[in-house]
C-alpha cells in the first residue's frame, strides 16, 4: 500500500502532453498536393488578374499638369509667389463621354507629407473639440503654436497651416458660353473623419468658439468660414480639411477635391469643351513640386491601378509554369513521395 | 552577502588565523587569561538574497547588469530624451513587462527562501545554560553553546558531539538533506568527555569555516582540576553537520563550532558556475550581425538625411517650418540625435522577446524531460532530474562521451563470485558441482582435492569478516532478527530477470562502498557471519557458530591515492593484528614475492573476466611495533595541519611487510542495455571515453562487454607495461610508441570526409585506444624540455581518430583534465560527462553537459550535475530522442525569431526613403510595441516546445540521424544567410508590393485615398500573416495546440486591429489607426494585394520544400500515435519535485 502511494507521487504523469505524444497531424507538402494545388492557384489567379486589368482599363483618367512651369502654359503667369490672387485656365476637350460618377483629384508631388516632424505638428486634442487646447495648444505645434502676439492659434501645428488652398472651377464650353459643372463636395474625406474623429467645439455660434485665437497664418479665411455656403462644413469637420489632414503616404500623391455627381453630369462628363478654372494660391516651385488636377472614374478596384492585375497575371502564370516543371521533373524522377 | 561581507570587515584578526577557539558552555578555561569572547557569527541562516528594502533597487540593479536588459534601458533612455518617432512606451513597456515578470518571479522565489529561513531560524531548540534547559529559537545560538538535539530533529549548527544517549557513544545520522546519502552514518563523542556536561571545562580549537562536508580538523583540550589539559583530536566523524538528521538515538548534546552562513551547509549553498550552451554562442554571434545590421542602417539613412536635405528647397519648406529651437541646435548635435532616432526606430530588429521567448522555451522545455516517464526507473522511484534548462539544446550537440565504468556501465551492485585463498581457487556454488579447469567447487565451504590449510581458510575468511566499515543495521521491529534477515537476502540479490533489485535487499548492512558489502557476505557463505559491533568490539560468528570477539583498535580509512585499507584489531587472545585489503597494485609491493606469484595469476585471470579483484594481506603487530603505530596515529590525528599528509605517512609506514592471503573476485554486472546504448552513441557518430579509476583488464573487459571494442577494433596501448621495454628511458619509448600509433592511426587511415558524416559500418579499420593514469600525466605533464606540447597533439590527434578511448587507473582530477583537454582542443567540441559518485563529480562539472546517474554511491554526483537519469540506458533518450529535438528546436526558434524581425523592420527602413529620412515610423506604435509580444510569439514558442520534425521513435531507432545536427548545424552561417535572406526578400516584397499598390492611394470604390496608416497597416498584415503561415509551413508536427495558438494569434490580430482602430481611445492623444483597419478591409484591392504578397513571400519557401531531396525513409514511417486512457488515472504531481529544486538551487534560471 505504502508502495504504490509512492511510486504514484514520484511517477511522471502519463498524459499524452507530457509524453509529448499529443496526437498530431503530419501534413507533407508532396508533389501530389502542390502540383495540383498551384495549378488551382495559378488558374485562379490568373482569372483575378484578368478581371483586375480589364477593370483597371475600363478606367478613364485625365491628368493635367498646371503648375505653370512651362511658359506655354496659362498658369506660368501665377508661378511667381509673389503674385496673390492670381487666376489661370487650364482647357481641355472630350471626345467622347467621359463616364460616371466622375472623381475630381489635384495632386501633389515632391510633397513630404509623410516628414514625422509635419505629421506630428497637430493638435488632435484641439481637433475634437477640446477648448482647453484652442487656449494652449500642444507645443508639438511649434511654430505654429503661438502668433507674434503669443495668440494660439487654431488650428495650430505645420500640418493643418499648409492646407492646400487652390480652388477650382470647371465649365463646360457651350457653345461658347461657360457652363458651371456643378462639384459635389460631400463624401470626400472618410466618413469616421468627419463625424467621429474631428469635432467641433460645441459651442454656438462657432465662431465664439474661436475667440481670441488666430487663424493659421496661410490661411485666408478663419476656420469657422471654411464653407459659407454650408454652415456644418465649418470648422473642423470641413471636408476639404480633413482630406488634406489624412496625410499621404507617398511624397507624390493625390487627394479627392470633388466629386461630379449632379445634375446633367451625373452619368459623366459629356464629350465637349471644358475649361478648369483655377484660383492659384498653393506655391509648390519653391520644394520644387509639382501640382496637377485628375479626373477619374473609378470601379470596384479604386482608382486606375495596372500594377495589381498585371502582379496577378504573372503570379498566377508563374504557378502554372512551376506546376508544370515540378510535373516534368517528378515524372522523370518519379514520384518518390507516394507510397 | 553582505552580512558576510561585514563579518568579513569588521571581524579581520579573527579571520586571518587559522583556527577558532570556541570555549564550550561560554566557560572560562584555567589556561586562559580573562576570557575574551570571540565574536562569531549568529546562527541565521540567509539564503534569501533580498529584503523588503532592498528589492527593488537591488533586484533591478542585477537585472540591469545582463547586457540586453542593459541594451534596452538605454534605447529606452534615448526615446525618453532624445525627440524621438516612437514614443517610449513602445520599447518600455516590453521592457518593463519583462523586468517586472522577472523580478516577480526572483521575488517570489526569494520570499520561498524568507520563508525557508525563517523555519529554520525560529525553529525551537533546547540549550543548556548555566545547568537549565532552556528554549531558544535556533537563530539565537551563539557558538560555543550546549545544544541537545532528540531522535528525528535536524541539527541547528554544526554541533561537535560531546554526548549521546547511545551506550556505545555513538550517534547515528542521516546526511539525505546535505548530500542526499539516505545511509546511516555513525559519529563518534569525543572520547573521555566527562558524563557531566554542566562541568565540563574545555576549548575547541578547530579550522576556520570550509564548504568541504566531509573535512574537519580540530582539537579539544579538556581541564581538569589542577592537570594537565587532556587533548582530543577531533575529526569528520565528530561534526555534525547542520542539516542533517539525528536517528536511531534518543538524544544527543553538542556543542556549536560553526554557527549561521558558517556552517558547512551554509558554504555549501554558494550556486555553481554557469555553464553555457553553443547555441546561446551562435546567438550572440547572429545578435553582432545584427547589431551592426542595424548601426548601418542609422548610419545610412543618418547620411542620406542630409546628403538629401543639402539640395535645394528640401532643407526647409515652407510647409514645415522648423522652430527656432531646431534652427539654434549645432548641426552635429543634431546628426548625432538624428542617428539615436533612427537607432530607436529600428531597434526593434534585436527584440527584447527574443530573450524572454527563449528563456521560456528552454524553462518550459526542460519539464518534457522531468516528465517522461520513459525515464522513471521504479526501482529508486524516481525520474529524471533536470538541475538546470540552459543547456537542454546542448544535448542534441555531443561528440564526446566520458563515462565512468563502476555504476554508470555496470551496475554497481557487487557479487562475490570466487576467491582464492593461498593460490587455491574457491568458487561459490549454490547447487551441484560445477567444473572448473582448476578446481571443484561443492557446498558452501569446497572441500577440494587441493585446497589450503584450514587456517589459512580462517584467517582469510576472518580478515573479510573484519576489514571493512560495515555497520550492521538494527532491526527495526518488522524484521524478525537480523540474521534471518541476512540470511535471506543472499539469495536474492540479484534479480536476473531484471525485475526488482530493491535496495531493502541489502538490508542488514550498510557501507559506502558495496564491495564491501559483497565481501562480509561472501564470508557469509563460508560460514563467517560478522554480527556487528558492540561498542569498539566487532563481533564474528565462525562456522562452529561461536562468537568471536576483537577489539578494534584503528581503522586506516581507505582513500583513492593509497587504494587500500587497513583495521588494526586485538584478538581475545591479546594478539594485535593488521588486516589489509586494496587493489592488487597497492598490495603486492608491500607483501612478499613468492606470496605474490601464486596468486597473481589469480588475480589477472580474474580481472580480464571483468570481475574486480582485491588483495587480502594481514600482519602479526608486536607489541612495539604496535605501540609506535598508535602513537603515530594518534599523534597524526591530533595534528591541526596537514593531517592527511601526516596520516598517510604512519599509514604507509604501518601497511609494510604484510603476507598476502588471498584474493577476492567480485562480479558487478552490466547496466542495462548498456551495450545498446553505447553502440546508438557511437552511432550517432559519438566518441566514447571510458574514464575510470579501475585496473586495466577489468575495464578492457568491460569495453567489449559494451561493445565499444568490438574484435575487429584494433587496441593500441599506451600503458606503464608498454612502456617498460628493453631498459629505455620511458620518455624514449613513449616517443616512439605515440608516433608508431600516430602512424597507424591518423596518417594512414583514409581522410574522413568532412568529420561528420564518416560511415561507422564501413570497412573503415576502428582503433581503440588505451592509456593508464600514470602514463597520461607523462603525457600532459612531461618535462618542459622535451616537446611536451607535441605529445600532447599527438596523443589527442591519434585520440580522435579511435572511436573509444578508455583510460584506466585514473584520479578524479585526472579525469577532469582530460575532459577539458578534450574540451579545448581545436574546434572545441561538445562534451559529456556521465558518472554516478563522487570521483566523477570533476568530471561532470568539467564538462559542457554533465550527467549524473542516480546510483548508489550516493548523490554527489547528481547534485553537481546539470541533469540526472536512473540509469545509464536513459541516455540513449536523453541525447538521441530529447536532445536532438531540443536543438531542433531552439535553432529554429533563434533563426526564425532574427528573420520575423528582419522583414519587420525592413519595411520601416525602406519607408525612410519615402518619407525624407525623417524618421516616421511606418507601424502605429501599438503594432510595433504588440508584434513582438502578442501577435507572433505564442506560435513560435508553442512550435519551439512541441515541434518533432522527426518523431521520437524514429530519432531513437535512427542514431545516424544525429549526425544531422552535429557541429550547430543549423545554426551555422549558411542557415543564418538563407533565413537573413528569405527576410530580406519578404521585407523588400512587402514594402514594394505596396509602394506600387499606392501609386494610385485611391483604393476604394468612392474614391477616397488612403493615408500613411493605411500604407503601414497593409504591410503590417501582410508581414503578420507571411510569418505566421512561414511558421506553418515549418511545423511537421501539428497539435492541437500548434492549430490554436497559429490560427489564434491570427484571429486574435485581426481583432485586435478591428478594436484597436474601433474605438476612441479615451487615453491617447493621437488616434491615428482611427478606422483604418476597417478602411483597409473594406478595399478590395488591399485584399487581392494581401493575399497576392502573402502567396509571393511563402512561394520561394514552398518550392524549395517541394523540390528538396525527399529525405529517408525513416522521415516518413510514423507510427500512429495512440496514447491515453491508462495514464489518466494517475494524480497529476510529479512536477512539483524539479521545480522545488530549481527555485533553490540558482539563479541561474531567471527569465531573461
Amino acid at each position: 500500500m505504502m508502495k504504490e502511494e509512492l511510486e504514484t507521487a514520484n511517477r511522471p504523469d502519463n498524459t499524452a502532453f507530457t509524453q509529448q505524444r499529443l496526437p498530431a497531424w503530419q501534413p507533407m507538402l508532396s508533389a501530389g498536393i502542390v502540383i495540383p494545388g498551384f495549378v488551382l492557384i495559378g488558374l485562379a489567379f490568373i482569372g483575378i488578374g484578368v478581371a483586375l486589368f480589364i477593370a483597371s482599363q475600363n478606367i478613364t483618367v485625365l491628368e493635367k499638369d498646371y503648375t505653370g512651369v512651362e511658359t506655354t502654359s496659362d498658369c506660368y503667369k501665377c508661378s511667381n509667389p509673389s503674385d496673390k490672387n492670381c487666376t489661370c485656365k487650364l482647357d481641355f476637350s472630350l471626345s467622347i463621354l467621359f463616364e460616371g460618377p466622375v472623381f475630381f483629384y489635384y495632386g501633389l508631388s515632391n510633397y513630404f507629407q509623410s516628414q514625422r516632424s509635419y505629421g506630428a505638428s497637430k493638435d488632435e486634442y484641439q481637433l475634437s473639440g477640446d477648448l482647453e487646447y484652442f487656449k494652449t495648444p500642444i507645443s508639438a505645434c511649434s511654430p505654429y503654436q503661438y502668433d507674434a502676439n503669443q495668440k494660439p492659434i487654431v488650428p495650430c501645428g505645420s500640418l493643418a497651416n499648409s492646407m492646400f488652398n487652390d480652388t477650382f472651377k470647371l465649365y463646360q464650353i457651350v457653345n461658347g458660353t461657360k457652363k458651371l459643372v456643378p462639384f459635389d463636395g460631400k463624401g470626400i474625406a472618410w466618413w469616421t473623419d468627419y463625424n467621429i474623429k474631428y469635432r467641433n467645439p460645441s459651442v454656438t455660434p462657432l465662431k465664439s468658439a474661436f475667440n481670441g485665437t488666430v487663424k493659421p497664418s496661410f490661411w485666408s479665411k478663419p476656420a469657422y468660414e471654411l464653407d459659407t455656403s454650408d454652415p456644418s462644413n465649418n470648422g473642423f469637420v470641413n471636408q476639404d480639411f480633413l482630406v488634406w489632414m489624412r496625410r499621404a503616404a507617398l511624397p507624390d500623391f493625390r487627394k479627392l477635391y470633388r466629386r461630379i455627381t449632379e445634375g446633367d453630369y451625373a452619368s459623366g462628363l459629356p464629350a465637349g469643351n471644358y475649361s478648369l478654372e483655377i484660383a492659384y494660391n498653393y506655391p509648390v516651385l519653391s520644394f520644387g513640386g509639382r501640382k496637377k488636377v485628375v479626373f477619374s472614374n473609378v470601379s470596384w478596384m479604386g482608382g486606375k491601378n495596372q500594377f495589381l492585375g498585371i502582379a496577378y497575371l504573372v503570379v498566377g502564370s508563374l504557378c502554372v509554369v512551376m506546376s508544370m516543371v515540378m510535373l516534368i521533373v517528378y515524372a522523370k524522377f518519379k514520384f518518390p513521395e507516394d507510397d | 552577502m553582505l552580512r558576510r561581507r561585514l563579518n568579513r570587515l569588521f571581524g579581520r584578526d579573527e579571520r586571518r588565523v587559522d583556527s577558532r577557539t570556541i570555549y564550550v558552555g561560554h566557560r572560562p578555561c584555567p589556561a586562559t587569561e580573562a576570557l575574551t569572547p570571540p565574536k562569531f557569527c549568529d546562527n541565521r541562516i540567509v539564503s534569501s538574497k533580498y529584503t523588503v528594502w532592498n528589492f527593488l533597487p537591488k533586484n533591478l540593479f542585477e537585472q540591469f547588469r545582463r547586457i540586453a536588459n542593459f541594451y534596452f534601458l538605454i534605447i529606452f533612455l534615448v526615446q525618453v530624451i532624445v525627440d524621438t518617432p516612437t514614443s517610449p512606451v513602445t520599447s518600455g513597456l516590453p521592457l518593463f513587462f519583462v523586468i517586472t515578470v522577472t523580478a516577480i518571479k526572483q521575488g517570489y522565489e526569494d520570499w520561498l527562501r524568507h520563508k525557508a529561513d525563517n523555519e529554520v531560524n525560529k525553529y525551537l531548540v533546547t540549550v543548556l545554560e548555566d545547568g537549565r534547559r532552556a528554549c531558544k529559537e535556533s537563530e539565537k545560538i551563539k557558538v560555543g553553546d550546549v545544544v541537545e538535539v532528540v531522535e528525528d530533529e535536524t541539527f541547528p549548527c554544526d554541533l561537535i558531539l560531546l554526548q549521546s544517549s547511545r551506550e556505545d557513544e555513538t550517534c547515528f545520522v542521516t546526511t539525505a538533506s546535505l548530500d542526499g546519502e539516505s545511509n546511516h552514518k555513525t559519529h563518534y563523542t569525543v572520547p573521555d568527555t566527562e558524563r557531566n556536561l554542566e562541568s565540563l571545562s574545555a576549548t575547541i580549537e578547530c579550522e576556520q569555516p570550509q564548504p568541504d562536508l566531509y573535512k574537519f580538523v580540530g582539537r579539544m583540550h579538556i581541564y581538569r582540576n589542577n592537570q594537565e589539559p587532556a587533548v582530543r583530536s577531533l575529526g569528520p566523524e565528530n561534526l555534525l553537520l547542520k542539516g542533517a538528521t539525528l536517528k536511531n538515538t534518543q538524544k544527543i548534546y553538542g556543542v556549536a563550532v560553526y554557527s549561521g552562513m558558517e556552517t558547512k551547509m551554509a558554504l555549501n549553498y554558494q550556486g555553481k558556475s554557469q555553464k553555457r550552451s553553443a547555441v546561446e554562442k551562435s546567438i550572440n554571434a547572429f545578435l553582432l550581425v545584427y547589431l551592426c545590421i542595424l548601426v548601418s542602417k542609422a548610419l545610412v539613412c543618418t547620411t542620406l538625411k542630409y546628403v538629401w536635405q543639402s539640395r535645394p528647397g528640401q532643407d526647409e519648406p515652407w510647409y514645415n517650418q522648423k522652430t527656432q529651437k531646431e534652427k539654434d541646435t549645432n548641426l552635429y548635435l543634431k546628426m548625432f540625435t538624428d542617428f539615436l532616432s533612427f537607432m530607436v526606430l529600428f531597434n526593434f530588429i534585436i527584440p527584447v522577446s527574443m530573450y524572454v521567448t527563449v528563456e521560456m522555451q528552454k524553462f518550459l522545455g526542460s519539464f518534457f524531460i522531468s516528465w517522461d516517464k520513459d525515464f522513471f526507473d521504479p526501482e529508486i522511484q524516481e525520474g529524471a532530474l533536470v538541475n538546470t534548462s540552459d543547456l537542454n539544446e546542448e544535448l542534441g550537440q555531443v561528440e564526446y562521451v566520458f563515462t565512468d565504468k563502476t555504476g554508470t556501465l555496470t551496475q554497481n551492485n557487487m557479487e562475490f563470485i570466487e576467491c582464492c585463498i593461498d593460490g587455491f581457487q574457491y568458487k561459490y556454488a549454490d547447487s551441484g558441482t560445477e567444473l572448473d579447469g582448476f578446481c571443484v567447487t561443492d557446498g558452501p565451504v569446497n572441500i577440494l582435492q587441493q585446497k589450503a590449510g584450514r587456517e589459512k581458510e580462517e584467517l582469510f575468511l576472518r580478515a573479510l569478516c573484519l576489514c571493512h566499515t560495515v555497520q550492521v543495521k538494527e532491526a527495526t521491529g518488522q524484521e524478525d532478527g537480523v540474521a534471518d534477515g541476512v540470511e535471506d537476502q543472499v539469495d536474492g540479490v540479484m534479480g536476473l530477470d531484471g525485475e526488482t533489485v530493491r535496495p531493502a535487499d541489502l538490508r542488514g548492512f550498510i557501507a559506502s562502498s558495496p564491495d564491501e558489502v559483497a565481501l562480509v557476505k561472501g564470508a557469509m557463505k563460508y560460514g563467517f557471519k560478522f554480527l556487528g559491533m558492540e561498542s569498539k568490539n566487532m563481533r564474528v560468528m565462525n562456522r562452529n557458530n561461536d562468537v568471536e570477539t576483537y577489539e578494534l583498535l584503528h581503522v586506516l580509512n581507505f582513500d583513492p591515492v593509497r587504494r587500500r585499507m587497513s583495521v588494526i584489531v586485538r584478538t581475545k587472545s591479546g594478539d594485535t593484528m593488521l588486516f589489509c585489503k586494496g587493489a592488487d597494485s597497492s598490495i603486492f609491493p608491500r607483501v612478499r614475492q613468492e606470496e605474490v606469484d601464486r596468486i597473481r595469476m589469480h588475480v589477472e585471470r580474474n580481472a580480464t573476466e571483468g570481475y574486480r579483484t582485491l588483495c587480502v594481506a594481514y600482519k602479526l603487530l608486536s607489541s612495539e611495533e604496535y605501540d609506535q603505530a598508535d602513537t603515530g596515529l594518534r599523534e597524526a590525528k591530533l595534528a591541526l595541519q596537514d593531517r592527511e599528509e601526516k596520516l598517510m605517512a604512519v599509514y604507509n609506514q604501518v601497511e609494510t611487510g604484510m603476507s598476502l592471503i588471498g584474493a577476492t573476485a567480485v562480479e558487478d554486472r552490466l547496466q542495462e542495455e548498456a551495450a545498446e546504448t553505447m553502440e546508438a552513441l557511437q552511432g550517432a557518430g559519438m566518441k566514447v571515453w571510458v574514464l575510470t579509476g579501475d585496473k586495466m583488464e577489468t575495464a578492457k573487459s568491460t569495453c567489449y562487454a559494451c561493445r565499444l571494442f568490438q574484435r575487429s577494433t584494433e587496441l593500441l596501448e599506451l600503458t606503464v607495461r608498454t612502456l617498460v621495454d628493453l631498459g629505455r628511458k620511458r620518455e624514449e619509448r613513449l616517443h616512439e610508441l605515440l608516433l608508431d600509433y600516430h602512424k597507424r592511426a591518423v596518417q594512414d587511415a583514409p581522410p574522413i570526409k568532412a568529420g561528420v558524416t564518416r560511415s561507422w559500418s564501413s570497412a573503415n579499420q576502428d582503433y581503440g585506444f588505451i592509456i593508464d593514469g600514470a602514463t597520461l600525466s607523462l603525457v600532459l605533464n612531461s618535462s618542459p624540455d622535451s616537446n611536451s606540447s607535441c605529445y600532447k597533439s599527438l596523443f589527442l590527434q591519434i585520440c580522435q581518430n579511435c572511436t573509444t578511448v578508455l583510460c584506466c587507473r585514473m584520479a578524479p582530477l585526472q579525469k577532469a583534465q582530460i575532459v577539458k583537454m578534450v574540451k579545448n582542443s581545436k574546434g572545441s567540441p561538445i562534451t559529456l560527462s556521465i558518472g554516478d559518485g563522487a570521483n566523477d563529480v570533476s568530471m561532470i562539472l568539467e564538462a559542457h553537459v554533465g550527467i549524473g546517474i542516480k546510483g548508489r554511491e550516493g548523490r554527489q554526483a547528481v547534485r553537481n550535475s546539470d541533469y540526472a537519469i536512473p540509469k545509464l540506458k536513459h541516455l540513449k533518450k536523453l541525447l538521441l530522442g530529447h536532445g536532438h529535438l531540443y536543438y531542433v528546436r531552439i535553432a529554429h526558434l533563434v533563426q526564425y525569431f532574427f528573420y520575423k524581425n528582419l522583414c519587420f523592420i525592413l519595411p520601416q527602413f525602406l519607408y525612410q526613403f519615402f518619407c525624407g529620412y525623417s524618421q516616421q515610423p511606418l507601424y502605429d506604435a501599438a503594432y510595433l510595441t504588440m508584434y513582438n509580444i502578442c501577435f507572433t510569439s505564442m506560435p513560435i514558442l508553442a512550435n519551439s516546445l512541441l515541434e518533432q520534425h522527426i518523431c521520437m521513435e524514429v530519432l531513437m531507432d535512427n542514431a545516424a540521424l544525429y549526425r544531422d545536427v552535429a557541429k550547430n548545424a543549423m545554426l551555422r552561417w549558411g542557415p543564418f544567410l538563407y533565413w537573413t535572406l528569405l527576410g530580406v526578400y519578404q521585407g523588400l516584397l512587402f514594402f514594394f508590393g505596396v509602394r506600387f499598390l499606392f501609386s494610385n492611394p485611391a483604393l476604394q470604390d468612392n474614391g477616397q485615398v488612403f493615408g500613411n496608416w493605411s500604407y503601414g497597416t497593409i504591410v503590417f498584415t501582410v508581414l503578420v500573416f507571411t510569418v505566421t503561415l512561414k511558421l506553418a509551413m515549418d511545423t511537421r508536427h501539428w497539435t492541437w495546440i500548434n492549430h490554436f495558438v497559429i490560427w489564434g494569434s491570427l484571429a486574435f490580430y485581426m481583432f485586435f486591429s478591428f478594436f484597436w482602430g474601433g474605438i476612441i481611445w479615451p487615453f491617447l492623444r493621437q488616434q491615428r489607426l482611427y478606422f483604418v483597419f476597417a478602411n483597409m478591409l473594406s478595399s478590395v484591392s488591399a485584399w487581392l494585394i494581401i493575399i497576392l504578397l502573402i502567396l509571393l513571400s511563402l512561394l520561394p519557401e514552398i518550392l524549395l520544400l517541394v523540390l528538396r531531396k525527399p529525405r529517408g525513409p525513416h522521415s516518413r514511417q510514423k507510427k500512429p500515435v495512440v496514447q491515453s486512457g491508462e495514464g489518466k488515472t494517475q494524480s497529476p504531481r510529479s512536477s512539483a519535485r524539479p521545480l522545488l529544486m530549481r527555485t533553490f538551487s540558482d539563479e541561474s534560471n531567471t527569465i531573461l
